[in-house]
């Protein structure tokens, strides 16, 4: 088999580029549905049903339909409504982040209902308000627990970024396409565009084992 | 009793269709030692957990020096500044050294700097026997010097009343003596305290008033002399035969 490096070759800066948005997309939408993914989770476990009913309908709607299709959706539906046109970035961002929001509440969620009652009505019992509760005891706890949920749900994110390459955000898999379509051949450009997100993925990895023994 | 520090009456509590408290009364006065004994399962905890709304019950009412818990207006995080509770587990906050857990609450709760938490701390850690774990992780504790601590950090809010929630259940029989004595030092300093406990000999020597409690219902009570000597109640005497 003739395995061709030079168009590779040629292909490579275009690649790098293409890394560089799956890396701004993922870390753009890890740390907004980070967030949003708190609203959801603290939703989820209010005791009042008008938080908790529609936490619950967000995580089953985003965890229960396919990602490809809620792009497909914030594409040419949510993002033409708002901004009057779409835009393929921000609509990357925003189907990345709304999903990854789903995952990262019941990351929170089962991070929080993982610490012992116990502390909870210990803290309470020494008359601390809810919130002080949270913020000096549960919290300080359940972090500690989330970080290997958190660093597995980034690198999932990291390889569901791909599908973005349906609508045209030029990043790895969208470089590997276009290489596919010019050159005719398979082999380089999924070869390459794997290998670029094992690197990605795994260096990842490491760090958050680095950073999980840190804390 | 002309004023009660504690007062329960007419306490239901249930569990959704499982009722495990039915119509407590209760006084308890100033300075009193009430130690509340009965078999698994009776109510005991539940109760106990009432006191300082971990349970809400579901109708009758507690008073704090004679403030309604179940009133909208109390607010609980003041009623509980008052009363500190040790429970069976400890549930020391892993998150922070033996220090920092008895100076917390002083800090955040009562607003005290530092300094002056930690001079508290340090005195209650020495009355406990623990001076030198001040800076230790919770967990290399033995289950005795955990108890212990919890005590201090309960003790460090100054509390006006203790609730003991079968503080020695949890602990290798070797060490249940050193959290008793405590607790007895405790007493005869004039804490107000009500234990729930198995052990019946604390009961016997430290108890003003002790209460069996069988099936969610507090089925006798007296001092100690007349409820483990002559126990009128025939479900009382069934209990003490199979515990003493």
């Amino acid at each position: 088999m003739d395995f061709k490096f030079d168009i590779i070759r040629d292909y490579f800066p275009l690649f790098m580029r293409g890394a560089g948005y799956t890396v701004g997309i993922s870390l753009l939408s890890i740390l907004l549905g980070a967030l949003l993914g708190l609203l959801i989770g603290f939703g989820k476990m209010a005791s009042g049903w008008y938080f908790r009913w529609p936490a619950s309908m967000y995580i089953n709607f985003f965890r229960g339909t396919p990602l490809l299709l809620q792009i497909l959706m914030t594409h040419f539906i949510l993002i033409p409504n708002i901004l009057g046109k779409t835009n393929a970035l921000a609509a990357a961002v925003t189907a990345l982040s709304l999903n990854s929001a789903a995952y990262t509440a019941e990351i929170y969620r089962a991070g929080i209902q993982s610490i012992d009652p116990g502390q909870r009505e210990a803290a309470y019992s020494l008359g601390l308000t809810p919130f002080q509760a949270m913020r000096h005891v549960i919290l300080p706890q359940a972090v500690k627990r989330m970080i290997p949920a958190f660093g597995n749900e980034f690198i999932v994110l990291v390889k569901d970024s791909s599908l973005v390459a349906y609508i045209a955000v030029p990043e790895i898999m969208y470089w590997g396409n276009a290489m596919k379509g010019q050159y005719m051949r398979v082999w380089e450009p999924y070869f390459t565009a794997a290998l670029i997100y094992f690197v990605l993925t795994y260096l990842l990895s490491k760090l958050l084992q680095f950073i999980g023994r840190k804390v | 009793m002309s004023d009660p520090i504690i007062r329960v009456s007419g306490l239901n509590k249930s569990f959704g269709a499982n009722q495990v408290l039915y119509d407590i009364d209760l006084e308890v006065a100033r300075q009193e030692v009430v130690v509340v004994i009965g078999p698994s399962g009776s109510g005991k905890s539940t109760m106990l957990r009432c006191l300082n709304l971990l349970e809400k019950p579901n109708s009758g009412d507690v008073f704090i020096e004679g403030k309604s818990l179940m009133d909208a207006r109390t607010k609980i995080t003041e009623v509980r500044e008052e009363v500190g509770m040790v429970f069976q587990r400890f549930n020391l906050f892993p998150n922070m050294n033996v220090l920092d857990n008895i100076t917390l609450a002083p800090i955040r709760v009562r607003g005290w700097p530092a300094e002056k938490a930690e001079a508290k701390a340090m005195e209650l850690l020495r009355k406990v026997g623990l001076e030198e774990k001040a800076q230790a992780h919770p967990d290399s504790l033995s289950g005795g010097q955990a108890q212990r601590v919890a005590i201090a950090r309960a003790l460090a809010m100054e509390p006006k009343i203790m609730l003991f929630d079968e503080p020695t259940s949890a602990l290798d029989p070797e060490m249940v003596g050193e959290v008793l004595s405590v607790m007895k030092e405790l007493a005869s300093e004039g804490m107000t305290m009500v234990v729930v406990t198995h052990e019946m000999g604390f009961a016997r020597e430290v108890g003003d008033r002790v209460l069996f409690m069988e099936q969610g219902r507090i089925v006798e009570r007296g001092t100690p002399a007349e409820l483990f000597e002559n126990p009128r109640q025939e479900r009382t005497q069934a209990f003490l035969s199979k515990v003493l």
